[in-house]
């Protein structure tokens, strides 16, 4: 039997490495599923509590015009609404696994979150200082922060999920 | 605030046209400033070898730069073949390259139109609000749909149905408040850059 602890989180300020983490999506699309990113994010830990935050215009995808598209208003709406944002409320572990319970805001709209995930113990670095790590993921349906492009399969179904994997792959560092 | 019109048609004695004409009034009436667009037709096929950097053809600087200079665009289109006429929808093709920097990007635009049949265009206005999304266009809502437009317009070519009237007014003060509002978070983003 597991035990719950909610001293889940190192305590202190952990900032993420930028270099070795990554935020993106993934979306059902046509056939398979698409695959996103955002090349400027932040993210930390700080006594316990993480935030988190990505800039809409760096959107990396293989087609410079999808980038443009899915930084209008029919998806995100970057002129508007910069960044998209998370914030912790409640952070519940058990082993290795990781529950948070938070704040989404994309398009400038907020929606409550449930994250799952993992999270790792903190290690020393080979550049004198401590890490850990935290893979994060959650599933929001993009409709209810108004992102609702669509185009119909040739059978009337829509081509593009309204389901969405948000996934956070951190390695934070500690601040001294 | 400056709105810059654009009909679909080319016909001299357009009904789309007429009913641009008549959105201007009401633009100005609100206070705005309106410009109509007079050259669709000197705009030639898109084709990307002819749009150099320097120098892409001089009838499709003139749009880049009217819709450059407006705070939000208002289209009227009519309906060719249950879709856009190919002249609007070309030079959309120029003004909308390259994406990432077009006028069109986060412009507030609208779109009404009129047909000669009963379900005034509103196929043509669906797709054209589709390709004004992909370009990244601020598109509003609201539609406004004149059928049988050869039956709706007074002699001096001014919609002769109050309702249509107060429906294309709706669209009109729909389009500037977002315009407005577009202004003020421009206005705000520029401030957080300097």
């Amino acid at each position: 039997m597991s035990t719950v602890d909610t001293q889940v989180l190192p305590s202190g300020r952990w900032q993420v490495d930028k270099v070795h983490s990554s935020i993106g999506f993934a979306v059902e699309y046509m056939a398979g599923t698409f695959h996103g990113t955002f090349s400027d994010f932040d993210a930390a830990v700080t006594d316990g509590v993480l935030n988190g935050s990505a800039k809409v215009a760096s959107v990396q995808v293989k087609d410079e015009n999808l980038a443009a598209h899915l930084q209008g208003p029919d998806f995100f709406d970057a002129q508007a609404h910069p960044e998209l944002t998370f914030t912790s409320k409640a952070i519940n572990r058990d082993g290795d696994r990781v529950t948070i319970d938070g704040e989404v805001t994309i398009k400038g709209q907020a929606e409550t979150a449930e994250i799952t995930g993992e999270v790792s113990d903190p290690i020393a670095d080979p550049y004198g200082g401590e890490r850990f790590g935290l893979t994060l993921q959650t599933v929001v349906d993009r409709d209810t922060f108004g992102v609702s492009w669509n185009n119909p399969l040739p059978s009337g179904e829509p081509a593009l999920s309204n389901e969405v994997k948000i996934i956070a792959e951190l390695q934070l560092s500690k601040q001294v | 605030m400056r709105v810059l019109g654009i009909s679909g048609s080319l016909r001299r004695d357009s009904y789309n046209t007429a009913l641009l004409r008549h959105a201007g009034e009401l633009f100005e009436a609100e206070g705005a400033e309106f410009e109509v667009y007079h050259g669709l037709r000197d705009i030639p096929p898109y084709d990307e070898d002819d749009d150099a950097e320097d120098a892409p053809p001089q009838a499709v600087s003139r749009i880049r730069e009217a819709v450059w200079d407006a705070d939000a665009v208002f289209f009227v289109t009519p309906e060719y073949n249950s879709s856009i006429p190919g002249a609007l929808k070309n030079a959309l093709d120029w003004v909308s390259r390259p994406l990432a920097t077009s006028p069109l990007r986060y412009k507030p635009v609208a779109v009404i139109g009129a047909s000669s049949g009963m379900f005034g265009a509103v196929w043509a206005q669906a797709e054209l609000r589709k390709v004004l999304g992909a370009i990244g266009a601020r598109v509003t809502e609201g539609e406004v749909a004149v059928g049988y437009a050869g039956e709706r317009f007074d002699e001096d070519g001014r919609l002769n149905e109050p309702n249509l009237e107060q429906e294309v007014r709706e669209v009109v003060t729909t389009l500037l408040g977002d315009a407005q509002s577009a202004k003020i978070s421009q206005s705000a983003a520029n401030a957080v850059i300097t």
